[in-house]
């Protein structure tokens, strides 16, 4: 590829203690592109996210964003360079309205010195118009994000990171507590940030949400990636395939399989020793019969 | 509020509905409900008894107005998700503070009063950088300054004076200046009110306003709603508690040092229990135990509730011993209305 990604993370490995949770893992995000995080367990996931969000920094390796190399102190600093992470629990805040969710940590103000104030009117007006551009419409910014479904939520958040200019939106199974129409709904605003420029990492365990939007595929097992797949590479049946585990299920299987075959040896030596505890206990009987 | 400038669109049925339903989840309305019920109550009881007269109202709005200062600063500090139980020892320890210092050392009463407010600032930053250090609850913090506080306040006093309260502070150098801003009377159709009542109307209105129109305020709902969230999006959570602690021990130095101004004295046992009354008045302003919802007038109101209830027993002959009986009936109720609003705020549209 020609440009410049806006994201790359080059040989990046983290310990814990003698934990190895990342080993040796380098991907790549261009713009107007969904990138997939799919595979492994959640903790080495998270850890990377943890690693490009600015909340952990890594042991090894190194974090370029547009080509230039950086160091994450704080998730502020990655958001200053245009890193926003959506979590998945932790995006919103219910009780809070969704004009104070959307500006909260940057919010507007007006007026000076001690008269300076949160501009809410200028909140609640962008927060609709942002929505009204993702295809939501919010009939009141003042309702609480509690009264949301799960799948406006998280598009409030996923407008909130494009509003305040974000260039990688880092997505963390924002599908996953979702029903099949609200999944739809969030599955949009991903389409719409990639059309609006945005590179996105999307991670989820679902292959079939990660196959409608996703444009590469990266597959991490056991900490290290296992690698990175276009979409020609890599056919849907693959990718559920490795995604669902099921080479594993056939190592599981084959080693069932080896047990019950063991099983079925056990008992037969079972048998062998049960017959000849008998023989031997006629034996026995016969001789003391002879004796007595 | 501000979305009812906002141009109309869409279907003006959602707005009728949404106006109702935004008032059910205004934390503020069931401690309205039971402050004009109580007042309703006191006004038959003892409406001819004087409940009503000016002279009444300025007597319950003053014993309002002291726990109104402390249940304003109270709730900012609920909704950002934590609790301060030093409160009412901070109450006698500033007071103590302030007599010791004028009476002992002959710092004019003024000074003293400043001192002190620097004393009080330092408790809550202590109480707050001890609560994010530690990860402790805040409950079992100031659980703790609780008793350090009052112990202190109590063993220096009498260290310095051999005794446990300081009287005739009135003849000290600098009491003027106290009286000025702390002990003055409003005359009002001749009847004397109390100019606490002024700082309670002041400090709810400054409390409400940080809450509704700052960026502090929206980072106080936030630090309470979801302190993990607000850290995410780059709020500083650990400044907007600690800000939050000192705030409580101004607020209760500001009650100790009316109270000394008018009462001309300080005795160490001051403010005791204060602590529980400042969060059951918030509670039953709607403040929620569990952080990130409320509001000051909603404290204000219970406070309100409070000062008519203990004044307006009074008045109607009623045996004062009752008092606490209603105000633990009070808080559990409270507390049952506020889960029920708040599901109403939180509950999913599906």
């Amino acid at each position: 590829m020609t440009t410049t990604p806006l994201l790359e993370v080059r040989n990046i490995s983290k310990y814990f203690g003698n934990v190895i949770a990342l080993n040796d893992v380098s991907m790549t995000v261009n713009a107007s592109e969904v990138m997939c995080l799919l595979g492994d367990n959640g903790a080495v996931k998270s850890t990377l996210i943890k690693i490009l969000s600015g909340v952990h920094k890594p042991s090894q390796g190194e974090y370029l964003v547009e080509g230039k190399l950086v160091d994450f102190n704080s998730p502020r600093d990655a958001l200053d360079h245009g890193i926003a992470t959506v979590y998945q629990d932790l995006a919103m805040i219910p009780l809070m309205s969704i004009a104070r969710n959307f500006f909260l940590g940057s919010e507007p103000t007006k007026g000076w010195g001690p008269f300076r104030r949160f501009d809410i009117k200028f909140a609640s007006q962008t927060a609709r118009s942002e929505m009204a551009k993702m295809g939501i419409e919010i009939r009141d910014p003042s309702q609480p994000v509690g009264t949301l479904s799960g799948g406006e939520r998280q598009s409030v958040a996923i407008a909130r990171a494009v509003y305040f200019g974000a260039k990688v939106l880092i997505l963390d199974e924002p599908t996953a507590a979702l029903g099949v129409k609200q999944a739809g709904v969030v599955l949009r605003y991903v389409a719409q940030a990639r059309a609006r420029g945005l590179g996105v990492i999307f991670i989820t365990h679902n292959p079939h949400h990660a196959y409608a939007v996703g444009d590469r595929f990266t597959i991490l097992k056991r900490g290290r990636t296992f690698g990175t797949f276009t979409k020609d590479e890599l056919s849907r049946e693959e990718m559920v395939r490795m995604m669902s585990g099921a080479d594993e299920l056939d190592a599981l299987s084959h080693e069932l399989s080896e047990f019950a075959r063991r099983d079925a040896a056990t008992s037969k030596l079972d048998e062998q020793l049960a017959e000849s505890l008998e023989q031997a206990e006629e034996l026995f009987e016969t001789d003391a019969s002879r004796e007595g | 509020m501000a979305s009812s400038t906002l141009p109309k669109q869409g279907d003006e049925r959602m707005v009728q509905a949404g106006l109702l339903k935004r008032l059910l989840t205004r934390p503020e309305l069931g401690a309205l409900g039971g402050a004009i019920l109580v007042w309703l109550i006191f006004a038959v009881l003892a409406g001819n008894r004087g409940f009503l007269t000016l002279q009444g109202t300025a007597s319950y709005l003053e014993v309002s107005s002291y726990l109104g200062i402390l249940a304003a600063a109270i709730a900012l500090l609920m909704i950002g998700g934590e609790f301060d139980l030093s409160i009412g020892s901070m109450i006698g320890a500033a007071g103590a503070t302030i007599a010791v210092l004028g009476s002992v050392f002959g710092v004019p009463l003024w000074l003293a009063a400043l001192v002190a407010l620097a004393v009080a600032l330092l408790v809550g930053f202590i109480n707050g950088t001890l609560v994010i250090r530690t990860k402790l609850p805040s409950f079992i913090i100031t659980l703790g300054s609780l008793f350090i506080l009052r112990g202190l306040t109590i063993a220096l006093t009498r260290i310095f004076t051999g005794r446990t309260q300081i009287g005739s502070l009135d003849q000290l150098p600098g009491y003027d200046v106290l009286r000025l801003f702390f002990g003055g009377l409003i005359s009002v159709g001749g009847a004397n009110f109390s100019i606490s009542i002024i700082w309670w109307i002041a400090i709810t209105a400054l409390a409400t306003w940080v809450l509704m129109r700052t960026r502090f305020g929206n980072w106080i709902f936030s630090a309470g709603g979801n302190a993990d969230a607000a850290r995410n999006v780059g709020v500083p959570v650990d400044r907007v508690k600690i800000t939050l602690f000192m705030a409580t021990a101004t607020a209760a130095w500001l009650v100790a040092a009316i109270q000394l101004t008018v009462v001309k004295s300080a005795d160490t046992l001051r403010g005791t229990q204060q602590e529980f009354i400042a969060i059951i008045a918030a509670v039953i302003g709607g403040n929620l135990l569990t952080g990130g919802y409320g509001s000051a007038v909603g404290a204000a109101l219970g406070a309100l509730i409070f000062g008519m209830v203990r004044q307006g027993i009074v008045y109607a002959g009623i045996d004062a011993d009752w008092f606490q009986v209603f105000l633990g009936f009070m808080l559990i109720v409270a507390v049952l209305v506020n889960n029920f609003i708040r599901d109403r705020a939180e509950k999913a549209r599906h």
